[in-house]
């Protein structure tokens, strides 16, 4: 059996054109971008602040370059990666609008993954009177690298707001499984597939 | 390329570099340094090649025949696939590590990061450290007799750039029989050689470390560097570059330079750490001798430098950092230029330095994912600025360590 860690990649693989040029941004010590190169054939460069991970990945043969994603990707030119991946980062992260408008711009595609806080059982701990600690949110308030607690909904108004398509989406339970119904509910996780409005 | 011409000889022959003569780090522990030396290479052999086939240079000069002095570390192997060449930085030399039998204080520049078990380990790797066309260490250079006057060339001493070194050093290889380097690395104008070794022998490199480094330099740059030349070109001592026939050096100008150098090797955070304002004396004396501990540090540093360093071959250096723009052959585009490059680059960075700061690494480093090379990249928090490059960073030495170990042989 597949870890749910391992159902998102493989998701994310299959959204990955073969041979694509990737970007993955907080890509920790690089096991995404090796499952990448391993199915996909891809050319993956990871992007990475951690000084712990960025030797993680020189460790693990990961090409990866050490820069602070809140500066944004200056110095990277224009849709020169074909896919542009952020899993579970962007909750991490103070400045998600430019975040996001950069992976748009240095991809021609972006392929992000996040908790939805709006999780029932997430809302179960607040209704309880905690904030929510579970497996897609690990920590305790107080040490949390978290930074932006946001929702499926809130997500997608965002999207409209700078424009970004949403070309596919999906959203899976706490033990791994595709959402349907109710998905900012009983889900868990979301993955989003997103491009520029054209 | 061919050569023949190879004179090998021992160390007699060649020439052991100052103990002083490294780009020494800001904290001199003799403690660590002789402990580094039990544990380190041990004692090294300084060797020396000579080629007489003419190096046409970039500058349209031509140096009608040439030594250069290096040393090796550890064995090559059999296939001749695990040879590592390091690049020296301005002031440096083939000394990279360990001892001398006759001089074991005369600790190799690097030697904290080259040596058995060491990032760059000699148990795997066969390293070579070599010093640059138009040094003082004891390769040809302005100190040199040219044969053809009989007297040292002095300023006559042809003007040497980063490609010119990258093609000297391409004969050496072609001596010790390497095909191609496992990897080309350096520090500072170290790394210049290691980004040039890349472009302009693709084949030859199948990894470029480009430490501290930058693809070329600011008009910042470029002044600091005059403001040195300046003050020993007008040192009366210089006498246009020949004053070996006098007997006597520029010392005031090369002191000067020295110590203006330096400030851009260090951080103000590390300055203000380890010198403040305090005072040499107990009280301010309202004069001009040396009163705070940073201007007697300084002083001592260039005064120092002064008794080992050719005020000719710093000349050289810094025209050499001037000229250096690898981009300029293909219009500024320096990821064109870099298509060219066959290797793998490991680019690092030091917070603090604010002479190559990370943003210059930066520049190559986009050029080379433009490029589509494989590339990765380390900004290293440091306090120590430019000088960090020759320290012993835990962070720093485990991303060296991990990216050696994956280097095939």
């Amino acid at each position: 059996m597949l870890a749910p860690d391992r159902l998102d990649y493989q998701v994310i693989a299959s959204w990955v054109p073969q041979d694509a040029r990737v970007l993955d941004l907080g890509c920790g010590d690089g096991e995404l971008l090796a499952h990448l190169r391993e199915t996909r054939g891809a050319v993956g460069y990871g992007v990475e602040n951690d000084p712990e991970r960025v030797l993680g990945c020189v460790r693990n043969g990961i090409s990866v370059l050490q820069i602070d994603l809140e500066q944004g990707l200056y110095g990277f030119r224009d849709a020169s990666f074909d896919v542009v991946v952020m899993s579970d980062a962007l909750q991490a992260l103070h400045r998600t609008e430019k975040v996001l408008r950069e992976m748009l711009r240095v991809g021609a595609e972006a392929i992000l993954s996040f908790p939805n806080f709006a999780y029932w059982k997430h809302r179960r701990a607040i209704m309880e009177g905690h904030m929510p600690v579970s497996d897609r949110l690990p920590y305790q308030w107080y040490d949390t690298p978290n930074v932006r607690f946001f929702t499926i909904v809130d997500f997608d108004a965002l999207c409209e707001k700078l424009g970004l398509r949403v070309r596919e989406r999906l959203v899976l339970d706490d033990q791994g499984r595709p959402v349907e119904e109710e998905p900012n509910f009983l889900g868990s996780f979301a993955l989003y597939r997103l491009g520029r409005d054209s | 390329m061919t050569q023949q011409c190879v004179i090998l000889t021992r160390q007699s022959e060649g020439k052991k570099p100052s103990p002083a003569c490294p780009p020494v780090g800001f904290f001199h522990l003799t403690e660590r340094i002789l402990d580094q030396a039990a544990t380190g290479i041990g004692n090294v052999t300084v060797l020396r090649a000579h080629f007489d086939q003419p190096l046409a240079l970039r500058s349209g000069g031509v140096v009608p025949a040439y030594d250069l002095v290096y040393e090796t570390y550890g064995s090559l192997n059999a296939a001749k696939s695990n040879a590592v060449l390091v690049c020296h930085a301005l002031s440096g030399s083939h000394h990279v590590a360990g001892t001398y039998a006759d001089d074991p204080n005369n600790l190799g520049w690097w030697n904290n990061l080259v040596g058995p078990g060491k990032p760059l380990d000699t148990d795997k790797f066969f390293v070579v450290g070599v010093n640059n066309l138009g040094g003082c260490h004891g390769s040809t250079g302005p100190k040199t007799i040219n044969r053809q006057t009989g007297r040292p060339w002095g300023a006559e001493f042809p003007i040497v750039t980063v490609i010119d070194w990258v093609h000297s050093q391409a004969r050496l290889t072609d001596l010790l029989g390497i095909d191609s380097w496992a990897a080309v690395m350096g520090g500072s104008l170290g790394g210049m050689q290691a980004l040039r070794w890349s472009i302009t022998y693709p084949q030859r490199v199948r990894h470029a470390l480009v430490i501290a480094a930058a693809p070329r330099l600011t008009a910042q740059n470029i002044a600091f560097n005059d403001v040195a030349r300046q003050a020993i070109l007008t040192d009366p001592e210089f006498h246009d570059g020949h004053y070996y026939d006098f007997g006597v050096v520029p010392r005031r100008g090369l002191r000067l330079a020295r110590m203006l150098g330096h400030i851009t090797y260090l951080s103000d955070d590390s300055m203000a750490a380890k010198f403040g304002r305090e005072l040499r004396g107990e009280r301010l004396n309202f004069d001009y001798d040396v009163e705070f501990q940073i201007e007697s540090y300084l002083r001592y540093q260039g005064d120092r430098f002064a008794t080992y360093f050719d005020a000719n071959t710093y000349l050289l250096m810094t025209k050499a950092l001037d000229y250096f723009d690898p981009a300029r052959e293909c219009d500024g585009d320096l990821s064109a230029t870099m298509a060219r490059a066959l290797a793998k680059f490991l680019v690092v960075s030091f917070t603090t330095d604010w002479r190559f700061s990370p943003a210059r690494s930066r520049e190559i480093v986009t050029a080379l994912l433009d490029a589509r090379k494989d590339v990765t990249y380390a900004e290293i928090a440091s306090p120590h600025g430019h000088d960090s490059f020759l320290m012993e960073y835990a962070q720093y030495h485990a991303v060296m360590r991990a990216y050696f170990d994956n280097i095939r042989v």
